[in-house]
């Protein structure tokens, strides 16, 4: 039996999500656009789906706008969003520790004469709120940030960000794909203009998710073509992958005091365990605002690429959070930005557990690690 | 006979992309070994070979056999250990060999250590080349493929005993033809693929090219050519455009055919003559590695290989305390290129193999 300890990465599709989307595709076939019985059939689901992802994020249906994922989102965000409240504004706030699909499209802007000021964190992962404060100017369009962070869990304190930022006239939006289902993201509390996120981070399918628009925002379609949506994102809807996100959604709702204990009481565990076991290791991110799920550790002296293959081997998946499938080894450009060394960022290792992972894998990874990284180190640089 | 690997060991094989390999990955997991597919990412994407295109292709191949697969990105390290000193020797007038230490450094080094942090007791490879045990001492020996024609031995000249037993050539008994048709047997995506070229990051075979690219600011420019006497026959356009036994490029009009002799980076002069001029009587070599793990007590009779296909030459090897041995051959031996290796054979047993420095009248 295989340990997964990956769940920032993607999430295995929670069984009443899987069976949904299995009823979706059989019998939920017709065109949510179509008139007749069957198109009003699949409308329902894709309505009902909507209302669930409402409810997780205590907003009005009609300001969920569903994509095909959180990169979508983003693009729509910093695209034809952007451009609906930005009149003639020219410069975005962000952070140097944003998801590629956040910085891509904040670079494309920059390109076409935007100006970006990336706002640094601290070495604990931490934005300065007075940084931001003082970064905003009468230019200022947009505040957009990764709520929290994919690689090393820390959590921004958005509510007084946004607050901030919203109390000077610059709209906020942020990318809350890691939180979903590990932390409360209320809307009424947090004062977000526009949200991203996505279905497969949440127990639910890949290729779907969608972003929030806060208050009706009018804005152009970044997809053109019909005018599914309310015209705000052409292309038919993908009915079942709605589908499943909107039972992900609400299983989220209904589990989250219960999820989030559990998870960080699985990864104190695995944190205590290491901490006992392995010499020089230490902790990437402020302790007191991560997310219940993530532990991201630097084990000194460590090829953590190696070390995630040899995890891998034994049957146990991790990430090194920034390798990518060609074997690159680039370091994190989120442990960079806290102020880690190339060699200590390579060293690092993200464990993140969820919805399956009980006491005994811990124990099981436990019980391996300690002989593994010691092999490893032996290793070096190899 | 290779070493031995009993089944339910776990085996890294070096997955480069071409059928060679695949067919390594295949012979190894067809003992029972729990086979772990690693492709090098050496050279840059513009790379023919080690491109992220051979990468796939061995990934391809790894999902057919259902094996683990990872890709490791070398690539800094090769730059820096590999394609630097390879232009370096040619702006200092030598001809290099970069597959010896990729194989020595690379896949037998960098490599063999990884697979021993995950856990594999050996590194498999697709080289033409075999590895068994001397019945008298224990130790491992290097032997050449029982198929000449791709016999790699050359660039294996530099292992050492503990790397011999950590690394195994499921290809060694096999010729080119048979293990086509048992990859196309077993289904590999790499049946049918070409050959690769001799050095992997220069796809056209255009050193000289490669070295201007590499090197623009350290171009030796143009220079003399001059005869056996020193006298100056004609120009050429940097030493690193030459290579000992070169006859063509050089724009010099003579009765007789003309052979580049030596080239002399401090003076940047190509010096040229006859085919009679080509022949050396000896070599001194440095950085010698004797496969047994020691020099021989006294001097030793060998075949000596001066190139990668070169048939080898009768001679005898006698070790310097420096590390070094100097080669007496029989008769004279056509272009000895200061940078290329010398290997020395008795029968199809490898005995060991170093640089040549300069070659001896």
């Amino acid at each position: 039996m295989r340990i997964y300890l990956d769940h920032n990465a993607s999430t295995p599709v929670r069984e009443e999500a899987a069976d949904a989307m299995a009823a979706a595709l059989r019998e939920r076939f017709g065109n949510p656009s179509s008139v007749h019985a069957e198109g009003a059939a699949a409308r329902a689901e894709v309505e009902r789906a909507r209302e669930r992802l409402a409810e997780l994020l205590a907003c009005r249906p009609r300001e969920v706008l569903f994509t095909a994922g959180a990169t979508e989102a983003n693009n729509t965000a910093l695209g034809p969003l952007l451009r609906a409240w930005a009149g003639a504004r020219r410069h975005l706030i962000s952070s140097n520790a944003e998801h590629p699909s956040v910085e891509e499209p904040l670079a494309a802007l920059e390109r076409e004469g935007w100006r970006v000021t990336r706002l640094p964190v601290a070495p604990d992962g931490l934005l300065d709120p007075e940084a931001l404060a003082a970064a905003i100017g009468p230019e200022t369009a947009l505040l957009t940030l990764l709520w929290a962070n994919n690689e090393t869990g820390v959590v921004q304190p958005m509510a007084r960000l946004a607050a901030l930022a919203r109390e000077r006239g610059v709209r906020v939006h942020a990318d809350a794909t890691q939180c979903l289902g590990k932390l409360p993201v209320d809307l009424e509390a947090v004062p977000l203009d526009a949200l991203s996120l996505s279905a497969h981070k949440l127990g639910g399918p890949k290729g779907v998710g969608a972003l929030v628009a806060r208050g009706e925002a009018d804005f152009e379609a970044l997809l053109r073509g019909g005018p599914q949506e309310r015209r705000r994102r052409g292309g038919t809807e993908n009915v079942p992958g709605i589908v499943g996100l909107g039972v992900a959604a609400a299983l989220a709702t209904r589990e989250l005091s219960e999820r989030s204990r559990e998870y960080a009481r699985l990864r104190d565990r695995l944190w205590d365990g290491i901490t006992a076991k392995i010499p020089r290791v230490r902790r990437n991110g402020a302790e007191a605002a991560l997310l219940c799920n993530t532990l991201s550790v630097e084990f000194e002296g460590v090829a953590g690429e190696l070390l995630m293959q040899a995890l891998d081997l034994d049957g146990i998946a991790v990430s090194t959070g920034a390798a990518c499938a060609s074997g690159r080894v680039e370091p994190s450009h989120v442990l960079l930005a806290m102020g880690r060394s190339a060699r200590q960022a390579r060293a690092s290792l993200r464990f993140s557990v969820g919805h399956g992972v009980d006491d005994p894998q811990i124990e099981r990874v436990l019980a391996r690690l300690p002989d593994l990284v010691a092999r490893v180190r032996e290793a070096g640089e190899a | 006979m290779s070493a031995a690997s009993p089944s339910g060991r776990r085996v890294v094989v070096a997955m480069s992309g071409g059928v060679d390999s695949s067919l390594a990955a295949a012979l190894v997991q067809a003992e029972g070994c729990e086979t772990i597919g690693i492709t090098l990412q050496l050279a840059g994407s513009a790379s023919r070979c080690c491109s992220l295109a051979d990468a796939d292709d061995a990934r391809r191949v790894a999902e057919k056999l259902g094996i683990r697969f990872y890709v490791t990105d070398y690539a800094e390290r090769f730059e820096r250990e590999v394609k630097q000193p390879f232009a370096d020797a040619y702006l200092a007038g030598r001809t290099p060999i970069p597959c010896v230490t990729c194989n020595s450094k690379f896949k037998f080094e960098y490599l063999l250590a990884r697979a021993q942090a995950l856990g594999a007791q050996q590194v498999a490879s697709g080289h033409y080349a075999r590895i068994d045990v001397d019945p008298e001492t224990q130790a491992r020996r290097l032997r050449r493929a029982r198929d000449l024609d791709k016999d790699q031995s050359y660039f294996l000249f530099e292992l050492r005993q503990e790397q011999l037993r950590g690394v195994r050539f499921p290809l060694g008994e096999l010729s080119k033809l048979e293990v086509r048709e048992q990859a196309r047997r077993l289904g590999l995506a790499t049946a049918e693929k070409p050959e690769s070229q001799e050095i992997c990051f220069i796809p056209d075979g255009d050193a000289a090219a490669a070295v201007e690219r590499m090197r623009p600011d350290s171009l030796p420019g143009e220079g003399e050519i001059v005869d056996a006497e020193g006298r100056v026959v004609g120009r050429h356009a940097g030493i690193h455009r030459f290579t000992v036994g070169q006859r063509r490029g050089l724009g010099v009009a003579a009765a007789e055919r003309l052979y580049v002799t030596g080239l002399d980076a401090p003076r940047n002069q190509v010096r040229i003559g006859p085919l009679a001029a080509l022949g050396a009587r000896g070599a001194r070599l440095e950085r010698v590695n004797w496969i047994a793990g020691a020099p021989p007590e006294a001097p030793v009779r060998a075949r000596v290989r001066v190139r990668h296909r070169h048939e080898g030459a009768e001679a005898c090897v006698t070790p310097q305390p420096d590390g070094g041995a100097l080669v007496r051959f029989d008769a004279p031996v056509i272009a000895v290129a200061p940078g290329q290796a010398a290997v020395f054979d008795a029968g199809d047993v490898v005995l060991g193999g170093g640089w040549i420095a300069e070659s001896l009248p």
